[in-house]
Formats: C-alpha cells, structure tokens, sequence
C-alpha cells in the first residue's frame, strides 16, 4: 500500500515516507538518483530500515525521523544526513560515501566498514567499528562525538576511528570495556582517559605522531563542521592512540 | 626439540628403476626428496612425507612407492596411534590441532546404506539414451499457488527470482587464499561450460573471474571479506555463510602468511595480516536478525537475485531452517559433518556436527510438516562422493548437493590433510605462485566438465532405471529409497523404509 507522496522531480526531491515499507522507499530513492536528484528529503521516517542500502552516485539524502536498522548497508557513494537517531547497524559493510547522525546510534555502527565515513553527534552502542578494515586506496573512518560501548573497535583490521568524549559530562573516563578485543589493523583515537584493564589484551597505547595529528585535525575539522563545534578547542586536549599490538594476534593458536 | 612422532609413510625407492633424475626433488614441497649430489644418489626424509604421492605419480620410472609406516604400537582399543601421535604434536606445538579436508572419522556414512529402486514388469524403465532426460533444476523461491490471467492464460503470480542450472551439482564454497587462483578459475570455467554455478567462498571474486560472474556465487560471510557493490551485482546468487560443516560454531583464521598481495586485494583487507573471520556474523544474533541481513542484501541487489544462507548440520538444524525460510532465505545449504574446509581444529571437525543424509531428512520433513517446503531450494553439502550419493540426496528431499572435495580429487587432490600448511604439492590449496603453477586451468577445466559429464549420465542412467524421466519427480521422493542395516530410529529420521518392506 502507498502511503507516501513524492514530490518535484528534479535535483530536490520531497519523499513523505510515513508508513510505507524500505522496498518502496529504496525503489524511489533508486528512481530519483538515476533521474538526477541531488537532494533529497525523506520526512516522517519511521523506522524504515535498509534506508540507501547499497546507494551509488553523489545525492545527499536527508533523513527526518528516526531510520531503523542497517542505514546506509553497503553503502557505494552519497551522503546520507539523519537529522535525529540512527539504530544498529548504520553503515554495515559500507564501501563509499559518508552517514552524518545528528544524534546517537546504535550497536555495531560501521561493522565491516571499508572505505567512506561516518559521523555521530552523540554515543554510540555496543561493538561499534567491530571488524572494520581497509585496503588498498580505502580508509573507513568512524567519529563518534561521544564515547561508545563495550567492545569497541573488535576484531579491527583497518581504519580509524575517533571519539571525542563530548558527553562525558565532567567524567574523565570512558566506560567502554574490551576496547579493542582482537584488534588486529586501523587505530583509534581517544580523547578522555581510558585505563588498562578497559583494553583488550591485544592493544597497546602510544602517543600520537605528527602524521596522527594531521589526520585527526582533518577528521575533527570535518565533525566540527558538521555539528557547530570549534575544533581547535577538541583538538586542544590530550589524545591518545591504540593500536594493535601485533598483526597477527592468533599466529601461536595452532599446532600443525 | 627432538620430535617423537614417528614417520607416518614409508617410502620404497626401487634403486634399480631409479634414474636420478631428481623429478621427486622437485614435485615434493614438503622437503622429503634430496640429491646427494657426491654419492650421485636420491635420499629421502620420511618424517616429511605426508602421503600425497604427488612424487609416485610424477615418477617416470615408477620407482617409488609410499606406503603407511607399519610401525606398530602396543594394540589398545582405548590408545588408537592417532591419539597418541596427537598428543606428541601438542606436546611439542602447544597449540590447538589443525587439520585440513573433512571428518576421517568412522561414523556411518548413510548413503553406502541406502539402496534405489529399480523398475521391473509392472513400470517400464527409461532409456536415457533414446529419450529425453530432464535434469534442469531451478533454484529459488517457489510460489505458494500459481495464478494465470483469464483473457490472456498469461502468469499472474509474480515469481520470485529463478537459477536455473543443468546439472544438479555446484562446486562448494571455496576462497581464494585457501585455494590458489588457478584451481577457482577451473572451477568457473567448469561450471560455465556445464551450466551450473561455483561458489567463490568468503575470500572475494578476484578481477580475473568476474567474466565467469553469470556462473558465480558470492559469499558475505562474518569477515565481510571482499564486499563491495560489483561483487553482490556481478552474482547469480548471494550466499550467507553462517556455518561449515567441517568446523560448525567456530569462524575461520586464513594466516598471514597466505594473505599475499593479489588475495589481499581481492579480500579487501592489507597483504600479511591475518584474514579473522569471527565466529558469528556481528550482526546476527537472531532468526530476525537473520532476516534483517538477508532483507539487506535483497534490497542491495534490487530484489533480483536469490538469497541463500547456508549453515553447518547441526542437532537443531530442522527447526533453524524452518526459521531461516521464514527470514526470507529463497535457498537453504545444508553442510554436513564430513564436509571439508582448508584449515579447522580437528577436534571441530572430527567431533561437531551432523551427518549430511540425516540432516537433509529432518529439513525436508520439517518444512512439508509446516507447509514451507515450496519456499525454499535445499542444497546438500558434505562429503559427496559419486552421482549415487547426489541421487540418494535429492531422493531424500534435497534440490542440489554441493560438491568440494570431488572436485578438487578431479584437480589432483589425494586428499592427505595439509591444506593448512599452504604448501599443497598439487597447486590445489596454496597460494604459492610456484606452486599455484601447477594446476592449468584448460586441463583443470577439462577434468571438472569430464567429471560432471559422467555423473550427469549416470544421474540419467539411475533415473531410467526407476521410470523416471525427470528429475524433479525425484525430488523428497523416499520411496525410491530403502535401508540397508538401519536400526528403526534411524530408518524414522531418515523417512525410508527397511529394504524388503
């Protein structure tokens, strides 16, 4: 059933969502790219989940309401802009393109990523960046605004992620756990205090290069940007770095 | 340390046929072949021989001979060798077993005790080779009722996406890493030739393959390795991996080692580190969450292709799969416990899992039970070994059956378990490019065509024989089977009757 109404073909186009299903939704969304849509705005999204899934070309696609589950799933270029909360799964296997959450999201944010970026306002759940990877001529990143969950950065192969502590209220301390548990490629950027016991035993902590400093000022600049922050003002404060102790964390597991 | 483990082979090297010509030095790659160059004479370390013969078949005077190293111990039924040569590798390795191929267990295989029927006076046999024999099998979602337009007898009822192939056996998943390049393009150029698919396993769809992609399954298994746009579109089918049979409940470590530029590239991941694939998919925790992948993949690709999961048989596996069709899974793989892998913990394999055959039965009657059968193919993976072992599979209710490791025999495989050592003196399951050399994709393509050519005709032949002229009148049709040697419990799983009743 159609309950949705299109509105203006042309470089901006007015979806209103309300209760229709992602089949439809992706297949307009589909539709509008291919006719040459550069904006488009989905209102009264609730919950839709696979929103742009698998989404090539250039569109900004701006999300009003609350997008369900696996936004933006093997995402392949454009620029997905919620203006609210994303759930789990935002960026699942993502290949290009860039998700901007003005709020928080869920578990596994950027699970299996492998090249495009995501920024979150807020917090993030449990398993964020959790097997993250990158190659050759491809660099996910992940900024999370506020501090994440549990078992961040799990089994981690590759890319960058950054969080910035902006809601830890006074707190110092980050609570996640299992930071990094089976990391095994990519860094993380932390700004706020993390103790020992809070990493997996796989990752160590250094302090940032000049090459780490250009790549979080470019990273902060664009989160700043994004959601009205002053960057210098984030970047002034101590950050550190965790990174995998060895690239191959299982070597000694087997006897041939 | 001073090893303890005995050589497992003895090696025969008849001196009189022996013309040093160093052939054996040169084919094996477990370093067990030397030339003395000062005594002009070939000497031979037996603790290296892992039983392969790659060197006795390459012998152009027949002058070796490799047998089981009839060293015995003490007789103990409790204290078999293999334990006790287990304990000494763990002894000396400190880590946990790894071994390649599948279950060398001695659990009953059910097909070797499950006999077809045949015609006889009361229903003519077919002649395969006068009449027409129909093998085609589609596989996808099948509607619940079909509806035709009264003015036009046009189909009404939308179908769900079709694959149809023409022989019902697929070459199982395999990737690029735990098999080299050459061995995957044999696989695709077979399975282009026959009409029927091959499954690029988790590694990736290397550049080289992607005009082979109309005969092409693709992974997305928990490592998400080699994942991008072209790759879910270039596919015939998209394949979830949730399980091995050789290694059910556990993921997969391709070693650093393995991870050379060119798989690294196609894997999407940097050269040298290790390829973690984790146990479960970090997105499915549920049957929902299940369903919320297999949704996203339907929707990644438009809704045009058929989503498969496949899972390793296991002591619920009936009841998982009637979930995994309700989640939306257009085709369901069944892998059972002798299905083989490149590299698992032997204990996994050896002691996880369910047979294949029992497997297949408790699927199939569970979803005829729940009136779901329609909505799914069923492919049969685990241990298949000749096309009677394909046609007692789908007589037992399965669509198509899987085939890994009889298509790597037909590559040179002798199946002797070091495919995790990478170092395959086959050129099967290495990606060494020396080694990789040796198998040719023309010749590898032409054994693979030669191998399904004679199970297709056999497949006809057998059908004849029971009056049937197609297979899908075969299909979950256990009539045509009969037990031989089967307790009742296992003649009830497995719906078929005693021989004789």
């Amino acid at each position: 059933m159609t309950t949705n109404t299109l509105t203006h073909r042309g470089p901006t186009v007015r979806i209103d969502v309300n209760g229709s299903r992602h089949r439809e939704l992706n297949g307009q969304i589909r539709e509008a790219v291919v006719d040459g849509a550069q904006r488009i705005d989905l209102h009264s999204v609730h919950g839709q989940r696979y929103i742009a899934t698998n989404l090539r070309g250039e569109a900004e696609i701006h999300i009003h309401g609350t997008p369900g589950n696996d936004l933006g799933a093997f995402l392949a270029g454009s620029k997905l802009i919620v203006h609210g909360n994303a759930q789990d799964g935002c960026g699942n296997t993502m290949n290009e393109g860039e998700i901007v959450v003005h709020g928080h999201a869920g578990d596994i944010t950027g699970l299996s990523a492998r090249g495009g970026r995501i920024f979150i306002r807020e917090d993030v759940g449990y398993r964020a960046a959790i097997h993250m990877k990158e190659c050759e001529g491809k660099r996910p990143a992940l900024v999370i605004g506020g501090t994440a969950q549990d078992f961040l950065g799990e089994y981690m192969a590759g890319g960058i992620v950054v969080v910035l502590g902006l809601t830890l209220n006074g707190q110092k301390c980050h609570r996640a756990s299992f930071v990094g548990t089976g990391m095994h490629g990519g860094v993380i950027y932390l700004r706020g205090d993390i103790n020992e016991h809070q990493l997996g035993k796989e990752v160590g902590v250094s302090r940032l290069t000049r090459k780490d400093r250009a790549i979080l000022r470019d990273l902060v600049t664009q989160f700043a940007a994004h959601f009205g922050y002053d960057a210098e003002e984030i970047l002034a404060s101590r950050f550190v770095k965790l990174v995998p102790l060895y690239l191959r964390p299982y070597g000694r597991l087997y006897t041939y | 340390m001073k090893t303890y483990l005995p050589p497992r082979f003895v090696i025969d090297r008849d001196a009189e046929r022996c013309i040093a010509c160093q052939v054996c030095v040169r084919q094996c790659s477990f370093g067990v072949h030397a030339y003395d160059g000062e005594e002009d004479e070939i000497r031979s370390y037996e603790e290296n021989c892992v039983g392969c013969h790659r060197c006795s078949v390459f012998c152009p005077t027949q002058a070796l001979n490799i047998r089981l190293n009839p060293l015995s111990y003490r007789p103990n039924v409790n204290w078999q060798p293999e334990f006790i040569e287990d304990i000494i590798r763990q002894s000396e390795g400190g880590g946990v077993l790894l071994t390649g191929m599948g279950n060398d267990k001695p659990y009953r295989v059910y097909w070797d005790h499950l006999v077809l029927n045949a015609s006889q006076v009361t229903n003519p046999s077919i002649d395969p080779l006068r009449e027409p024999m129909e093998l085609r099998t589609f596989l996808g979602r099948k509607p619940d009722k079909v509806e035709l337009d009264p003015a036009s007898l046009n189909l009404k009822t939308q179908l769900a996406p079709q694959v149809a192939i023409d022989i019902p056996v697929l070459f199982s998943a395999m990737s690029y890493g735990a098999i080299s390049l050459n061995v995957q393009e044999s696989l695709a150029r077979a399975a282009a030739e026959v009409g029927t698919l091959f499954n690029v396993g988790e590694g990736g769809l290397h550049q080289k393959l992607y005009k082979y992609a109309d005969n092409a399954i693709v992974q997305v298994a928990s490592g998400r390795f080699g994942v991008h746009p072209e790759y879910l579109d270039a596919a015939r089918f998209i394949e979830i991996k949730i399980g091995q049979g050789a290694k059910p409940g556990i993921g997969g470590h391709l070693p650093g080692g393995k991870v050379s530029e060119d798989v690294a590239e196609t894997r999407m991941i940097p050269a040298g580190t290790d390829a973690l694939s984790p146990a479960p998919q970090h997105d499915i925790y549920s049957i929902e969450d299940l369903s919320q992948l297999i949704y996203a993949l339907k929707e990644a690709t438009n809704y045009t292709k058929p989503i498969c999961v496949k899972i390793a048989a296991v002591h619920n596996s009936a009841a998982i799969a009637s979930g995994m069709v309700r989640a939306g899974a257009d085709i369901i793989a069944l892998d059972g416990l002798r299905g083989a892998t490149g590299a698992a913990p032997k204990m996994i394999r050896d002691n996880v899992g369910i047979p294949t055959e029992l497997a297949i039965a408790a699927v199939d009657t569970r979803l005829r039970e729940e009136g779901i059968r329609n909505q799914a193919s069923i492919i049969a993976a685990g241990g298949f070994r000749s096309s009677a072992d394909v046609v007692k599979a789908i007589a037992l209710g399965a669509d198509a059956v899987y085939i890994g490791t009889a298509a790597l025999i037909a590559l040179g495989c002798t199946v002797c378990q070091q495919c995790p050592t990478g170092k395959c003196a086959w050129g099967i399951a290495t990606t060494d490019p020396v080694l990789s050399k040796r198998v040719n994709p023309d010749i590898g393509a032409r054994r693979l065509v030669n191998l399904l050519r004679g199970w297709s005709l056999e497949i006809k032949e057998m059908l004849g024989g029971m009056g049937i002229n197609a297979l899908e009148s075969l299909r979950g049709n256990r009539l045509h089977l009969r037990g031989v040697d089967l307790a009742d419990g296992e003649l009830d799983v497995l719906g078929v009757r005693l021989a004789g009743r």
